[in-house]
């Protein structure tokens, strides 16, 4: 996992545009280079070379309960869009229409095409495609159980989103009846960094603690939510919120291994909230 | 799952099909009469039918199935859930 990780970052800064790109991180890199790449759709490859890659994509179907197996699939990158997604759409068009996956927005708010794909944990529709170098080898998120191909049984993780109880709690009722809580500028920044999370699940599916206690860890990405409401200043059972995290499986399981801030698709860091929860646990 | 006859031990998995059949047929209890005996017809069919046909030593399978009837058996345990069918689709 950790080499997988690490693969990210080489390969990104490898073949994108000599000069702007390379003090980008890598992450911003593939938005970035959407925008400048060529138009998604080629009229005909006859005008250009075929630029053949090949895909392995991970299959497994509950129907015909046979071993997973990798499968390939060729596609022409010269008539495809330059994300991993748009390559897993055209397979899915033209090639195998059996192939399940989940995808909506294809442009990262979403967080349903989350997956492994060549080792790290993203989300398919934010990833350029590896235009040079070996196959790509796209799995389902690891260590989740998987209902068909890509597709896995992401209710353990919602539950325990919900365990933390995301929303405004409020002992008072509001300043001016009926009406929205004020909230400072400053106390709005405190939000910063961890609103964005769309819960895709990839921190917490990257992190060797969470493979090892699924159902009693929290995770980070659970965890990253409890520290939005226990930092929201409008929130007035900070205390009882802490009290309910305090616990060496839910939250002590963190052991800063921090490939949650490395797999993070949108660029937040759940180790650095869970750090500040950890904090407040001590004072 | 094999049948265990007396001092067989039973591998974890298999343990854990048992509690699952016997968690539905707990389940079944809280129904109405009528509701309770179809629950039993179709959990104890379909058990009896994966028993059959499934390759004991196909574990992915298994677990795939163990996960998906703790689903079911979630949603049969909450007190909006009056009975259980199943219906065939053809080809099956």
């Amino acid at each position: 996992m950790a080499t997988g990780l690490l693969m990210r970052g080489a390969i990104s800064t490898a073949k994108i545009s000599p000069l702007a790109s390379r003090f980008i991180p890598s992450r911003l890199q593939a938005t970035a280079a959407a925008a400048v790449a060529e138009p998604v759709e080629q009229p005909t490859s006859t005008t250009k070379p075929k630029d053949l890659k090949t895909f392995q994509i991970y299959r497994w179907n509950p129907d015909n309960p046979t071993k997973p197996q990798l499968r390939n699939y060729e596609i022409d990158l010269n008539s495809c869009g330059p994300m991993v997604l748009d390559a897993l759409i055209k397979i899915k068009n033209e090639i195998d229409p059996t192939l399940t996956f989940r995808r909506s927005c294809r442009e990262g708010i979403c967080g349903s095409c989350a997956m492994n794909i060549d080792g790290c944990n993203g989300l398919a529709c934010l990833t350029k495609i590896d235009k040079s170098g070996p196959p790509s080898m796209i799995n389902p998120l690891p260590h989740m159980f998987v209902i068909k191909d890509l597709v896995v049984d992401m209710t353990n993780f919602y539950n325990q989103y919900k365990s933390i109880e995301p929303w405004l709690k409020r002992k008072n009722p509001p300043p001016v009846k009926g009406k929205e809580i004020p909230q400072t500028k400053k106390d709005r920044a405190k939000l910063d960094g961890m609103y964005e999370c769309i819960l895709c699940a990839c921190c917490s599916t990257s992190c060797p603690s969470y493979w090892w206690n699924p159902e009693s860890y929290l995770g980070p990405a659970a965890l990253l939510h409890a520290n939005r409401w226990i930092m929201d200043s409008r929130d007035e059972y900070t205390k009882e919120r802490l009290d309910a995290v305090n616990d060496e499986f839910k939250l002590y399981r963190c052991h800063t291994i921090l490939n949650c801030a490395r797999a993070c698709p949108k660029g937040l860091n759940p180790g650095k909230q869970i750090q500040n929860i950890k904090k407040l646990e001590l004072s | 799952m094999g049948a265990s006859k007396g001092g067989t031990r039973l591998s974890g998995m298999q343990k854990q099909v048992l509690s699952m059949y016997r968690g539905f047929l707990r389940a079944a209890r809280s129904k109405s009469l009528e509701h309770r005996r179809q629950i039993e017809s179709v959990v104890s069919a379909e058990f009896r039918r994966n028993s059959k046909q499934v390759d004991r030593k196909n574990f992915i399978y298994i677990e795939y199935l163990l996960h998906r009837g703790k689903k079911q058996l979630d949603q049969l345990n909450s007190p909006d859930t009056v009975g259980l069918s199943s219906l065939n689709v053809e080809g099956n």
